[in-house]
């Protein structure tokens, strides 16, 4: 399989965020991992980048043990992130090695601004941007390194309602032109189920796997379609268990030290 | 700036002349301690015009480009290693603001005495001045890379020395030039204490030599231009080098 992931754990000292975690994904899908908060979808997405470190099991991305991070894997934040000192089309070219020549760097970056629809802003400055572009910006530079794998961590998750259904849409399209395997972080049911080819659902205390589906539904997907109102209904029900759980937890903690 | 609040600044500075001008001829006070604001204006002509003041402001110049340069270079290194390594932080970082917090001109007997009445003591005086207070912002510069940047760049496969220079560093840069504008601050303020004490040529020796020659004319006209130039050179110099810093880098708009 592509992108494995074998019985991996994480604790922080005595604090464990979740174990077992067995995964296997294929090339050229768009995976989402949907979770409450608390579930430690961003610390595995972290896992995969490389940036944590791995307590127990194993992580492999085409038959590689992963380490360390790596620009066969990019990622989004929900930060951009972008470097302020550099214009857009620099910040794009950032992770390009200088085995590039310029020209090849400059035709890189032409390529994929073009993709996200920022040809125009190539040299400006990313604090002279909206948020929606910024990330733009921030998706352009992931993909500008090809990787195998782009891992988004609720990249859309500060954005407001209309400029996250434009991304989506602009991602949807990537998508489909790049063929990238993307694995996606969120909170968002809407959001998975509109992108995904397959949700994977995580709860938490102690964090795990509690479904795992696809979706084969033709895109673009709309809200009011039967079938998709009918599966956020059912993701929904899964998940009311794990909120009502750390709900109980809150209050019973709140009735123990207070009451 | 708008026009008018140059008009309330010149204002200003027209009625403390003249409030000056009236308490000296009240006659309250006598004359030797407290000259009109032509005397004063009169000596400051006199001694550019002679170039004694021409010369005292070089030479405090020459020992406030050596000072300052050596405090930027010591301090940057000292900020970069205690922000860098936790370690040194914590063995040597509280040591550092009790650096910071002892006034430059207790160093001037020490270095007097470690180094002689000469202007390498001055100097060494405006270096202690100014390392201290940069080396502190430094490591403040580095604590606040924003950790996402980091993250960012090692995503894209860089680490070491090219994550430090290449993303680190620029990332500080804001923050390294209010450490900058900060020590240049406060070696002028130094490089008085030790002038003071010196024996020349300088600014601040200049004006204990007026001092103990009674020319109180000389004296104020000297504070005037202690004044002058330190904040001269700092909005001129550093304040616009510092917002053209944080404007590009987005932190100012």
């Amino acid at each position: 399989m592509f992108l494995q992931m074998n019985e991996v754990a994480k604790r922080f000292d005595a604090h464990e965020v979740f174990s077992g975690i067995n995964l296997s994904i294929e090339k050229n899908q768009f995976v989402s991992i949907l979770g409450p908060s608390g579930c430690g979808k961003s610390t595995l997405l972290s896992m995969v980048a490389g940036l944590e470190d791995v307590t127990e099991g194993t992580l492999s991305l085409g038959g590689e043990k992963i380490l360390q991070p790596g620009t066969d894997r990019g990622m989004v934040f929900q930060q951009p992130a972008l470097f302020p000192w550099l214009t857009v089309k620099d910040n794009v070219t950032f992770p390009l090695k200088a085995d590039h020549s310029k020209r090849e760097k400059e035709q890189l970056a032409a390529k994929y601004l073009k993709m996200v629809h920022l040809t125009r802003f190539k040299d400006a400055y990313p604090h002279e941007l909206s948020g929606g572009m910024q990330q733009r910006v921030a998706i352009a530079r992931a993909l500008a390194m090809d990787p195998k794998v782009l891992l988004m961590d609720e990249p859309f998750g500060a954005l407001d309602e209309q400029t996250r259904h434009i991304l989506h849409d602009e991602l949807m399209k990537i998508f489909d032109e790049t063929k990238k395997t993307i694995l996606f972080v969120t909170h968002s049911i809407q959001e998975a189920i509109k992108l995904s080819d397959r949700v994977i659902v995580m709860g938490t205390r102690p964090g795990r796997i509690i479904a795992d589906f696809p979706i084969d539904m033709d895109r673009p997907r709309e809200r009011d379609d039967k079938k998709v109102i009918e599966m956020e209904k059912n993701i929904m029900a899964l998940l009311e268990d794990e909120i009502k759980k750390v709900m109980k937890e809150e209050l019973d903690y709140e009735a123990k030290h207070l009451g | 700036m708008k026009p008018s609040i140059w008009v309330k600044r010149i204002v200003f500075i027209i009625v403390l002349l003249a409030i000056w001008q009236g308490v000296y001829m009240s006659g309250y006070f006598p004359a030797i301690q407290f000259p009109p604001p032509t005397k004063v204006f009169q000596a400051l002509i006199d001694g550019f015009a002679d170039g004694t003041l021409v010369g005292a402001l070089l030479a405090s110049f020459k020992h406030l480009l050596i000072g300052l340069a050596l405090a930027i270079t010591l301090g940057t290194l000292i900020g970069v290693l205690l922000g860098k390594s936790r370690q040194a932080d914590e063995t040597a970082g509280m040591y550092l603001i009790a650096m910071q917090s002892i006034p430059s001109i207790v160093w001037v007997p020490l270095a007097i005495m470690l180094i002689g009445l000469n202007e390498t003591a001055v100097i060494f005086v405006v270096v202690l001045g100014g390392t201290f207070v940069m080396a502190l912002n430094v490591r403040t510069a580095i604590h606040s890379v924003p950790p996402e940047f980091i993250k960012a760049a090692r995503t894209m496969g860089s680490k070491g020395l090219p994550l430090f220079f290449k993303v680190e560093v620029p990332a500080s840069l804001p923050y390294y030039m209010s450490g900058i504008r900060l020590a240049w601050a406060f070696s002028w303020r130094a490089l008085m204490a030790g002038e003071l004490l010196s024996n020349g040529p300088g600014l601040g020796y200049s004006l204990r030599f007026a001092m103990d020659f009674a020319q109180m004319e000389l004296v104020i006209g000297i504070i005037i231009i202690v004044g002058v130039i330190g904040s001269v050179v700092d909005q001129l110099v550093f304040s616009k080098l510092e917002k053209k810093v944080m404007r590009r880098w987005g932190l100012l708009k």
